[in-house]
């Protein structure tokens, strides 16, 4: 089958996303997907069909990490490079493709044949090393299976032709507690809420204590109350599921949404919030990298229109109108930023915006809008049944319920373990067979760094909140090398819009790497910390008052990190002097030993 | 009925909907900015005009107003975190300032004098970025551009035109020209246009005259910019 045209491919995404603006950045994935980018007559067609400046399509393209201009290769593989993945051996992975396939990471090989290159957190952590072939997610590449998409690739195999094992994904479901072991009927939170009503159901909420499991735990009841009380044209209000779970290291949603019974009560949670505060549109932002579960999920959204769980007079309900769209991301983790999450679904650049107003006053095109994670969409349908007492016979006063961890790293056992909110992170170490652990890094790159001294504190709104990720690493790991990775992760995904984001998490680079290099003096220290404190202060959203944590956490925690590094001298240049004279040498053809500095600098 | 907060221990009065800034603006107060104009949808991006209202950071640009707000903006750390911010500023791009048409025009620059920045501090980042001279009348120095995109709002809000955009993210977001060659003199950019009266830096530079007051005699030199106000509101003072 050849490829279409490029004015084929924008036209068969115009017709099946309408010539409705908001929907851009889904057409220019599609036109990705179809011809590996996104060609100038692509977007002549866009400009002219959606009355859009071609900068707006240029800014999209720009900002989104799996869109490109320039043709890709036609296998593009992007191998996941986060820490945990780089302590199984991605970056071997990566090189040994580099190798066997003549293309070295960060090209495209001249035949066209294939791009390489890396990218951040895939939500396989438990399964690393693991790569994307566009866009689907193939874990656990050991040695045979190295090989295998190496023949795969040079025998030019179609991708819809590879062996359908090689992107089977494990769910390793480790421990279970309330929301794993319920067993409730598809469609009971709709019929609780046709039984009941809405009023009744949100008393069910506040008094279960639910709070939103993404991470900053606002209480669903309010939440869903602010939405419900929000001006709006009659049920004109939005619900969107967020499912860009991007927070490197975490891959419970992932697990959820693979497992067909979560999927289903996840819209019906959705459906359920509709029904509760009004909403007539819903959407699934659904992480470009999770891309193999598209299908899947667009099949159990149709099969709740055919049984009458979505779609018009939903469970019966007179007047009760809804449905869901899925939209996918393209590579970019600060769309899990609620706000820039509503700017990406209305097709711009994730650009997190100014609060207020909040997304439940003015979210999607500025109507009222939920925005929950896919667990907490759950939790939600399962408390509208099982009842209040229910949810709060598990977890502490103040984080009622249970909690699903990602567990990677240094353990014997890594997967996904539901605990009850309180429990202390010593016990996750010891039912995870984790020995000998150095720190732990709990929610994701943007958390906190613990060491053993702190292992009896607890998972809780009220200790150490998080969305789920729980990186574990052992006395043989370079902590350095974390810190490090977590902060080149930042570079990559801060959106440029704020100063203090946008800069510092550069600055912070050079200034780490030089510490690695045992350049560092003291002062090197004092900027990092001030950066650091600069960006918590100043940064206009989550991503950058948090992206620092990480180094901050160490100086304070593991200050010989640094300071067995520092040098001994009072100030190092953050330049090589002597490599700066190259040019010069060259100019003068001398390359003598009087033609360089002594040592590596002053 | 009029509502006040403090600033600085000063009352200032504010309607309803008015931003800090806005009515600092207002109350002749000044709080340093640079993506900010009164003319244009505030954006808080560049976080100069970040201050500590009730004890919470916040940009003064985007946040409202609010009956009894105590808002704290000229203390010793707060201008430490704008002169941090400037810096990284100046290290960002390649800002010359002894070589620059906008120097003492410069709003940048002024600020940063305001704020008692005396050296960059940070490591350069030297990128390496173009000029666009295709256009007849503006030269396009991206070397200067701070990404506050007020030549962005103006050419869509003020002018209609879309001239300008963002592309790319994090340390490589960019400004954009919206022509499918990039340049500058494939659009109808035009001297009249709002969006090449209101670059804060010498980023959009208009051709065919220079030094035509002399450094030392312009704008910011002769008084800071907490008295004289955004260069976009003095472009009488550069021809």
């Amino acid at each position: 089958m050849s490829a279409p045209s490029p004015e084929q491919a924008a036209g068969t995404q115009l017709e099946r996303w309408g010539s409705d603006s908001d929907n851009l950045l889904q057409m220019l994935i599609g036109v990705q997907a179809a011809l590996g980018h996104i060609p100038e007559a692509a977007i002549r067609r866009f400009e002219a069909a959606l009355g859009v400046g071609r900068a707006r399509i240029e800014g999209l393209i720009g900002f989104y990490a799996f869109l490109h201009h320039r043709p890709r290769g036609r296998f593009d593989i992007r191998v996941a490079d986060n820490i945990i993945e780089r302590m199984r051996g991605s970056r071997e992975l990566a090189e040994a493709l580099a190798g066997r396939l003549g293309c070295p990471p960060g090209e495209t090989r001249v035949d066209g044949r294939l791009s390489l290159g890396y990218t951040p957190c895939i939500g396989m952590s438990d399964q690393a090393p693991a790569l994307l072939v566009n866009g689907y997610a193939i874990p656990a590449v050991e040695h045979a299976r190295l090989e295998q998409v190496v023949a795969l690739v040079e025998a030019n195999t179609p991708l819809a032709d590879w062996p359908p094992e090689l992107f089977e994904v494990a769910l390793n479901i480790q421990r279970k507690d309330l929301l794993l072991e319920a067993a409730v009927e598809d469609g009971a939170a709709l019929a609780a809420l046709k039984a009941s009503g809405a009023d009744a159901l949100m008393q069910v909420l506040e008094a279960s204590g639910l709070r939103g499991r993404g991470g900053a735990g606002f209480g669903l009841a309010r939440k869903w109350g602010f939405c419900r009380q929000a001006p709006a044209e009659a049920k004109r209000r939005v619900v969107v599921c967020n499912a860009d779970e991007g927070e490197p290291g975490t891959f419970k949603d992932r697990v959820l949404m693979q497992d067909p019974q979560q999927a289903a009560r996840m819209f019906e949670g959705m459906t359920l919030c509709a029904g509760m505060v009004g909403a007539d549109s819903g959407f699934l932002y659904l992480r470009g990298e999770y891309r193999n579960l598209l299908e899947p999920l667009e099949r159990e959204l149709q099969r709740r229109r055919d049984a009458g769980l979505l779609g018009k007079n939903i469970a019966g309900i007179a007047g009760f109108d809804f449905d869901i769209a899925i939209h996918l991301g393209a590579g970019a983790y600060i769309c899990g930023e609620e706000s820039a999450l509503i700017e990406s679904l209305e097709g711009k650049r994730g650009n997190p915006r100014d609060r207020p107003p909040f997304p439940v006053t003015r979210g999607y095109l500025g109507r009222p809008t939920v925005v929950n994670n896919v667990e907490t969409f759950i939790a939600a349908a399962l408390v509208a049944v099982q009842g209040a007492d229910w949810h709060r016979a598990r977890g502490t006063e103040h984080s009622a319920g249970t909690k699903i961890l990602s567990v990677s790293g240094d353990c014997a056992r890594p997967g996904i373990y539901e605990y009850p909110f309180g429990v202390t992170l010593q016990q996750i170490l010891d039912d995870c067979g984790a020995a000998d652990t150095q720190a732990v890094q709990i929610a994701g790159a943007a958390g906190r760094t613990i060491p053993p001294d702190e292992f009896q504190r607890r998972v809780a709104f009220e200790d150490l909140g998080t969305a789920g990720s729980f990186m574990i690493f052992d006395q043989s790991r370079d902590l350095l090398e974390m810190v490090r990775n977590f902060n080149d992760f930042f570079v990559h995904e801060s959106c440029g819009f704020c100063t203090p984001c946008r800069v510092g998490t550069t600055l912070m680079q050079k200034t780490l790497a030089k510490v690695s290099r045992g350049h560092a003096a003291p002062m090197d220290l004092d900027t990092l910390r001030r950066i650091g404190e600069l960006m918590r202060r100043t940064s206009h959203c989550g991503l950058g008052a948090t992206a620092p944590l990480s180094v901050l956490d160490t100086l304070d925690k593991f200050p010989a990190l640094y300071r067995d590094r520092l040098s001994d001298r009072g100030f190092v240049p953050g330049f090589d002097l002597d490599a700066a004279l190259s040019e010069a040498r060259a100019a003068s053809g001398r390359d003598d030993p009087r033609a360089h500095l002594e040592g590596d600098g002053v | 009925m009029i509502e006040h907060f403090s600033l600085d221990g000063k009352r200032i009065p504010f309607q309803p909907g008015q931003t800090i800034m806005d009515a600092a603006m207002q109350a002749g107060e000044y709080i340093p900015h640079l993506c900010h104009n009164p003319e244009f949808r505030p954006r808080g991006s560049c976080r100069l005009c970040v201050v500590r209202a009730n004890g919470r950071s916040v940009a003064a640009c985007t946040s409202p107003a609010r009956e009894g707000l105590e808002v704290e903006s000229d203390t010793p750390d707060i201008q430490a975190d704008r002169r941090s911010l400037l810096q990284m500023l100046f290290v960002e791009g390649n800002h010359l300032c002894p070589a620059c048409e906008k120097s003492g025009n410069c709003q940048l620059q002024a600020v940063a004098y305001y704020c008692g920045m005396l050296a960059p501090d940070f490591t350069h980042l030297y990128p390496v970025r173009e000029l666009d001279g295709s256009h007849p009348d503006f030269v396009l120095d991206f070397n200067r551009c701070i990404l506050c995109e007020l030549c962005v709002r103006a050419s869509r809000d003020a002018d209609a035109k879309g001239v300008f955009g963002i592309s790319g993210r994090g340390i490589g977001a960019h400004l954009i020209v919206n022509a499918p060659s990039g340049k500058l003199g494939d659009t109808d950019f035009d001297p009249h246009d709002r969006a090449a009266q209101v670059c804060p830096v010498g980023a959009i530079l208009p051709k065919h005259k220079g030094y035509d007051v002399p450094i030392g005699r312009r704008i910011y030199d002769r008084k800071p910019v907490s008295l004289v106000g955004d260069v976009a509101d003095h472009q009488e003072d550069m021809s």
